[in-house]
């Protein structure tokens, strides 16, 4: 089922990628032939399959709970595009 | 030198036949002379190497045997790298200097590895050509108008043009093998949870895994002796012993039972590959092995199922990228949603984007379980496939690429063409087994790579089997034009 323009604007708005007007054009044709490509995989019969998300059968590890790592948020913010006191600056969220 | 293999060097650096510091900036010579015609690498961290190489001198002098002390290596620039930049290849991560070290770094450090530089690869490890990197495309050794295959085509070209003795790679889909086929190397992917995973940034959390690239399985093994083992900061990793590598390679090839999957040697195979690939397994049948036709029914299945899996899981493991926190931001954003969008809008790649735009697409509501579910459905298909044939054979062969090298600029315009090309190695990280890469005889003077896929953690039984050919023949020994 090829994609719509409309699908591609919302799976862009979904994903927070902005999308030009010629971009749009390129996804609709691009994504469409992709989807075809995994269509494929609609006709299967996985009756009584389960989904397999990980290659390891094994389950998660827990550890104790205590402090193993330092506080390295100087270091960490020297690399962030803005900071103040501590804190990452974005654009104002709320009025 | 530079064509030597890592125990070669190794003991030209304890007959003190050169120094630690001497070999290294040999290498750092020759990589600046070189690779501004191949562009395998985005960073040479020389002073870093410099002074790794005169502490690996110190270490050499008070008798250290480390294996790898003082061979100089370099790392995918997806692995973490405390102080220097980690790009992923993507405008993203430009101006990303990374705050700490991979765990897979941080080893191979320990160990006395020496550290040139980062590899050039496809942006973020999606691509097969080593073309979507921000830095620019690599240049196969083999023929400069060819791709070098990817993602981790920097480090093949790296090793294969003699710029550094072996690197390190992740394989995701095949970002290992194929790379090493179309570059005339070895190149392992270990079992999934055999490598940590800390500090390798992630495309697919649930098929990434790090592996050595090297010039033979001995090398291979050497390195991946080095990067393997248990690591508390990647609940993933396995808690299991790691056996010893080298001294495993010496198993003998009698009595091997190897499956030759027909569904690999089909259309769509180029008949000279074949014919290349045929050879090196005639020659596991003179050395005692048994071959075995078998069948891995689903393989036509493993591309759909790999770029709905791959896709969903980078579209969620790449929204951390959001111009927040590091990385790219753009300037004068209006509002926050006008950061998010344009920070990824221009700091992402069109192979990124698009899969990002998938994985999102099969992740959302309404087709969740049409796609992804589904997807997850068939991948344990496809794995049962590799249950049910090592009931009956110890190794699988094949070809790691149904072509040699292709031109750069080729694929490009046809993402699903470029999908194609991994055909077969999609299945090995699907199923999470082990499958390792070899020199087979050369077509038109361009590399072929054959195939081992093995059993979980039979990377070993990989090694020695890859070295017991390397024994006999000598297509892993073969060097570029004019790169001797």
């Amino acid at each position: 089922m090829p994609l719509t323009r409309t699908n591609v604007e919302k799976i862009a708005h979904l994903a927070r990628l902005g999308i030009t007007d010629k971009d749009t054009e390129i996804f609709t044709q691009e994504l469409s032939l992709i989807l075809n490509l995994a269509e494929q995989l609609l006709a299967v019969n996985t009756q009584n399959v389960a989904p397999m998300a990980h290659p390891l059968a094994m389950t998660q590890r827990l550890r104790e709970d205590i402090v193993i790592e330092s506080n390295l948020r100087d270091k960490f913010q020297t690399i962030a595009p803005a900071t103040e006191d501590g804190l990452y600056l974005v654009p104002k969220v709320i009025d | 030198m530079y064509q030597q293999q890592i125990s070669e060097l190794a003991a030209g650096l304890r007959a003190k036949k050169f120094s630690c510091q001497e070999l290294t900036r040999q290498f750092l010579t020759r990589i600046k002379h070189l690779n501004p015609a191949l562009n395998a690498f985005i960073s040479v961290t020389e002073t870093q190497a410099m002074a790794q190489a005169k502490a690996a001198d110190v270490r050499l002098h008070n008798g250290d045997s480390s294996p790898l002390l003082g061979i100089p290596i370099a790392h995918k620039d997806i692995f973490c790298t405390d102080g220097v930049r980690t790009s992923c290849g993507s405008r993203m991560l430009d101006n990303f200097i990374a705050p700490y070290n991979a765990t897979v770094v941080e080893n191979l450090a320990q160990a006395g590895a020496i550290m040139l530089g980062k590899t050039n690869m496809d942006e973020f490890a999606m691509g097969s050509s080593s073309e979507t990197s921000w830095y620019g495309q690599v240049r196969n050794p083999w023929n400069p108008n060819k791709v070098p295959g990817g993602s981790s085509g920097g480090s093949a070209a790296a090793v294969a043009a003699g710029l550094c003795t072996a690197a390190t790679g992740t394989d995701t889909g095949g970002s290992i093998r194929q790379p090493a086929a179309l570059c005339g190397i070895t190149g392992l992917k270990p079992t999934y949870g055999r490598v940590s995973r800390f500090g390798m940034i992630a495309f697919a959390s649930s098929l990434d895994q790090g592996g050595p690239m090297a010039r033979s399985a001995k090398d291979a093994a050497l390195l991946l002796q080095g990067m393997a083992g248990f690591d508390p900061r990647d609940s993933t990793c396995v808690d299991q012993p790691v056996p010893n590598y080298v001294a495993a390679l010496d198993s003998d090839i009698k009595g091997l039972k190897i499956g030759l999957p027909k569904e690999y040697f089909g259309a769509g195979l180029n008949s000279q590959v074949a014919n290349s690939v045929q050879i090196a397994i005639d020659i596991y049948r003179s050395l005692g092995a048994t071959i075995y036709d078998i069948s891995l029914p689903n393989t036509e299945l493993v591309i759909p199922t790999y770029y709905v899996v791959a896709s969903a899981e980078c579209s969620s493991n790449l929204a951390r990228f959001d111009g927040v926190r590091f990385g790219y931001r753009a300037s004068e954003p209006k509002d926050i949603e006008d950061l998010f969008k344009r920070s990824r809008a221009e700091g992402f790649g069109a192979e990124v984007k698009r899969r990002i735009m998938i994985g999102t697409y099969v992740l959302s509501a309404g087709y969740y379980d049409a796609y992804y579910l589904q997807a997850q459905k068939v991948r344990r298909l496809i794995a049962d496939d590799f249950s049910r044939a090592f009931t009956t054979v110890d190794v699988i062969m094949g070809p790691t690429s149904p072509t040699t090298a292709f031109n750069l600029g080729e694929r490009t315009a046809d993402p699903v063409s470029m999908y194609l090309s991994d055909i077969y190695t999609i299945a090995a990280p699907l199923a999470g087994l082990p499958a390792i890469s070899i020199p087979a005889p050369y077509v038109d003077n361009l590399p072929v790579g054959l195939q081992i896929i093995g059993q979980s953690f039979a990377e070993a039984k990989l090694l020695s089997v890859a070295h017991q050919l390397q024994l006999v023949t000598d297509w892993h020994l073969k060097v570029p034009p004019g790169l001797e």
